[in-house]
This record gives C-alpha cells, sequence and structure tokens, in this order.
C-alpha cells in the first residue's frame, strides 16, 4: 500500500528549492484550497447525477440520458444553467443575514469536507481531535438554514427553518452518541487514528453488536441530519413549497443544492471512517493471500468506493421509506434513538473494559 | 502513530484555508452569475414567493414553543457529550474504575432526561 505523503513531501521539497519558505507554504495554501474546490465541485456534479440515475433506476425510468454519453454532462448542463439565472433582489428580506446565509452552509460542509481521511497520507486537516472539530464545525450548517429561512421574510420557509433546526440539532444528539461510542472503542480521536485502529479488522466487525447498533443510529440520524430521504419535512414541496430556500433563486439557490449533495458525502465518509476503515482495504485475519490482494487497490478508491456505497443506501431509504411527520420524527429521536444510544454506550463500555471485542 | 502534516503547514492554518475556500466558492460563484445572468425589473419580482396574492403581515413572528424547548434539551444533552468525549478517549486505560465513575454523571444524566420525559417535554402538543 503506497503512502501518498512520498507525494506531497516532494512537493514540498521542490518548492523549497525554488522559493523562499514563505512564498512555499502560499503556495502550497493556494495548491490545498483549489485541490479542495475541485474535489468538491465535481463530487456534487457527480452526485447530482448519481442521484437522479439512481432514482430513476428505483422507478424504472432511465433518469438523464440526453446530455452527453448516458447523461453524464446533465449536472454540469444544470450547474450552468444555474449559473445563468438571475439572482432576484428580493424587498422584503434582511438583506446582510440572507447574503450572510449560503455562506455558512459552505462553509460547514467545506471545513468537514477537511477533516475526511482521503488515502494513505492524503488528508488536509488532521488534528489530534479530528472527529471532535468535524463534530463541531459541521454543526454551523443549521446556523445557515435557520439564517436563510428567518431573513427570507416568508411563512415557508421560516416553518421549514424551523423544522430543520429542530430536527438538525435534535439528531446531531444521536450523531454525537454513536461517535463517542466509535470513539471510546478507539481510544483516540484523530481521524490517522481512529483509521490506523482498523488495520486489521473494521469498527463494524471487531466491535460487533455495539458497533452494528451504532451504525444503524448513525445512518438513521445521518440522514435526518442531512435533510433527506424519510426525513426531508423541512423542505416537504408538497406543504412548504421548498422549504427554507423557496426565496433564493439562481446560484444563490445552487448553494443550498451543493451543500446538501456535498452534505451527503460527508455523511457517508464519515460512516466509513468510524464503520469502514477508512481507506483500510477489507482485510480478513489469516488470509493473507486475500489481504494482499486488497493491497493492490489504491486506498483513494477504498474510501471514494465505500463512501458512495453508503450513499447508495441513504438514497435508498429516500425511494422506502414515506415521509415522517414532525411529532414522528422527534418521538423516533427522544424516545427511541437517544436511550438506545445511551444504552449502547454502556454496552460498548462493559465490551472494552473487559475485553470481548476482536 | 502516524501524524501528518500535509507540507508541513499547521492544522489551524488549514482549517482557516479550507474555511476561506467555502468563502471564495461562493463569491466567485455569486460574482461569474453578476456577470453573466441576465438582469430584467418589474416590482411583482420582488414580492414574497407565497401563494399569488400579495402577502398579509410580518412573517418575522412568533413561532411554535416547541421547537425552543428541543433546543434547550438539545443543550443539555450536546454539553454531555463534550464531557464525555475526554473520558471516552481514555475509557481503555482507566477500566472498571472508570465506569464506576462515570456511571455517576451519567445516572444523572439520565434522571435529567426521564425528568423531561415524565413533564411532557417530548410530546408535541
Amino acid at each position: 500500500m503506497y503512502d501518498l505523503s512520498v507525494i506531497t513531501n516532494w512537493i514540498h521539497e521542490l518548492l523549497l528549492s525554488v522559493m523562499p519558505g514563505w512564498l512555499a507554504t502560499t503556495v502550497e495554501c493556494v495548491a490545498i484550497g483549489v485541490a479542495l474546490l475541485l474535489v468538491y465541485a465535481l463530487l456534487a456534479l457527480f452526485y447530482i447525477y448519481f442521484e437522479r440515475k439512481v432514482c430513476a433506476a428505483f422507478q424504472c425510468r432511465l433518469g438523464p440520458n440526453r446530455v452527453g454519453p448516458m447523461g453524464l454532462l446533465q449536472s454540469f448542463a444544470d450547474m450552468f444553467k444555474m449559473l445563468i439565472k438571475e439572482v432576484i433582489r428580493l424587498k422584503h428580506i434582511d438583506r446582510f443575514l440572507f447574503a450572510l446565509a449560503p455562506y455558512l452552509v459552505i462553509i460547514a460542509s467545506m471545513l468537514s469536507f477537511a477533516v475526511l481521511p482521503w488515502g494513505n497520507g492524503l488528508q488536509i486537516l488532521d488534528f489530534n481531535i479530528g472527529i471532535f472539530f468535524l463534530i463541531a464545525v459541521s454543526s454551523i450548517g443549521v446556523l445557515g438554514i435557520l439564517l436563510a429561512g428567518w431573513s427570507s421574510n416568508n411563512k415557508f420557509t421560516l416553518i421549514g427553518a424551523l423544522r430543520s433546526g429542530a430536527q438538525m440539532v435534535s439528531y446531531e444528539l444521536s450523531i454525537g452518541l454513536s461517535v463517542l461510542t466509535m470513539v471510546a472503542f478507539a481510544g483516540t480521536m484523530s481521524v490517522t487514528g481512529i483509521v490506523e485502529e482498523q488495520k486489521d479488522l473494521w469498527f463494524i466487525f471487531s466491535g460487533h453488536i455495539p458497533a452494528i447498533i451504532a451504525f444503524v443510529i448513525y445512518l438513521i440520524a445521518g440522514t435526518a441530519e442531512t435533510n433527506r430521504g424519510p426525513f426531508d419535512l423541512p423542505e416537504a414541496e408538497s406543504e412548504l413549497t421548498a422549504g427554507y430556500h423557496t426565496e433564493y433563486s439562481g446560484i444563490h439557490f445552487g448553494f443550498f443544492y451543493l451543500a446538501e449533495y456535498l452534505n451527503l458525502f460527508i455523511v457517508s465518509g464519515v460512516a466509513t471512517l468510524l464503520f469502514f476503515g477508512g481507506w483500510m482495504p477489507l482485510h480478513i485475519p489469516g488470509w493473507d493471500g486475500f489481504n494482499a490482494v486488497m493491497d493492490f487497490i489504491p486506498s483513494v478508491v477504498w474510501f471514494i468506493g465505500k463512501a458512495i456505497a453508503l450513499s447508495f443506501v441513504i438514497i435508498w431509504f429516500k425511494w422506502t421509506f414515506p415521509r415522517l411527520r414532525i411529532d414522528q420524527l422527534l418521538n423516533l429521536e427522544w424516545k427511541y434513538l437517544l436511550p438506545i444510544n445511551l444504552f449502547n454506550l454502556v454496552l460498548m463500555v462493559l465490551v472494552i473494559v473487559y475485553g470481548l471485542h476482536f | 502513530m502516524v501524524s501528518l502534516e500535509i507540507f508541513g503547514i499547521q492544522n489551524s492554518t488549514l482549517a482557516v484555508v479550507a474555511a476561506l475556500t467555502g468563502v471564495a466558492l461562493v463569491a466567485a460563484a455569486l460574482w461569474v452569475a453578476g456577470l453573466i445572468a441576465p438582469r430584467s425589473f418589474n416590482p411583482q419580482k420582488g414580492e414574497a414567493y407565497e401563494c399569488g396574492i400579495p402577502t398579509r403581515g410580518e412573517s418575522m413572528s412568533q413561532f411554535k414553543v416547541g421547537y425552543y424547548l428541543y433546543a434547550i434539551l438539545f443543550l443539555m444533552f450536546d454539553v454531555e457529550t463534550v464531557f464525555l468525549f475526554p473520558w471516552a478517549v481514555r475509557v481503555k486505560e482507566l477500566g472498571v474504575d472508570g465506569l464506576v465513575g462515570i456511571a455517576v454523571f451519567f445516572g444523572i444524566l439520565v434522571l435529567g432526561l426521564v425528568y423531561a420525559w415524565r413533564k411532557g417535554a417530548l410530546e408535541w402538543k
């Protein structure tokens, strides 16, 4: 398994040999920013296409198939369409907060995006409290949504934003607690550390019952956190037009759209990191030949592949379950998921303390 | 354990870079849209997108208190998670002692949830 930090180190040495240190650092920062932006945009475009194709498959349709081969260029066309739409100036809004909201939503998803472990030695932000940082920054997004709904000065957006706020803060609790369960199991909060711990066996296998419970809760809470699937009542189109982003037009709306798809990737990425070994290949103890074959697949492919497979499951939810009502939604979180989660944490600690894991 | 700082740049700097990238994305896209998007002026376009008829009253008004109640409950449990994280990292070394220690904290917390439940704070009325 090759270490990609060799490449970054080489670039660093190369830059240092031709320019002073501070300039090299600046160039590297700009390069990181550009790379982040490119991956962010390309993944969002891919996800829009992917979701539309998957939805079409579930409904026995073809999905986008006109623009480019198999409709592959459809999301590029959509992006340009969004760019050339007019950004309408509204007269009844709170201008400053209205303009601020998309920034907050995008910054939140960009920061959590940077924490993900993309591959061996390919990770931008690597705090020793990585996963904690991720939870902290991803909750900035809810501020953006609340501001968007409030500043629009529209009844639909206000109701949409409040529903979204209540839903996101409630389910953040479940996300926090299932992450906590896995942090207790890993014994570290550093993203690299968590991935390294899963070298021999992914946590979902080595942590058996408590890890599986934590995973199921994480998946439910993650779906709710991204306002998707059966939990899409903040933007329930039959009741609230489009929820909190009703008043946004053109590219201004595009930011919410972009962040929503990226959040889907981030939620699946974090699930991959915590339960499916991040960029670690599938290893079965004792099967040395098999493990060696798996090592040949690059780590980036492992990470993105696992994340996309999990996203597929989340998209699948959307077409399987009917939309919940707000009281059912909050009951599910506070009366079922939260007590189960607290119990599961105790179970996990017992498993750790008495060494009952693999 | 591997400690990786890409290009040897500190993580806090990189966090600022990532945040600035987000700002740059929004600002650049808005700028491009401002250059190529058409503009047309019509007083009707500035109206709220509601039902077609003129909007009545302010929308930044009172809302259901239930949302607020859930936010307060969330604060309680979220702060609790912050306290639990340092313990979770050390739980392997602490062993049974750590388990007993946190059980007291945990018990108080569960009592809080039970109280909120019995008080009917979790009912959506």
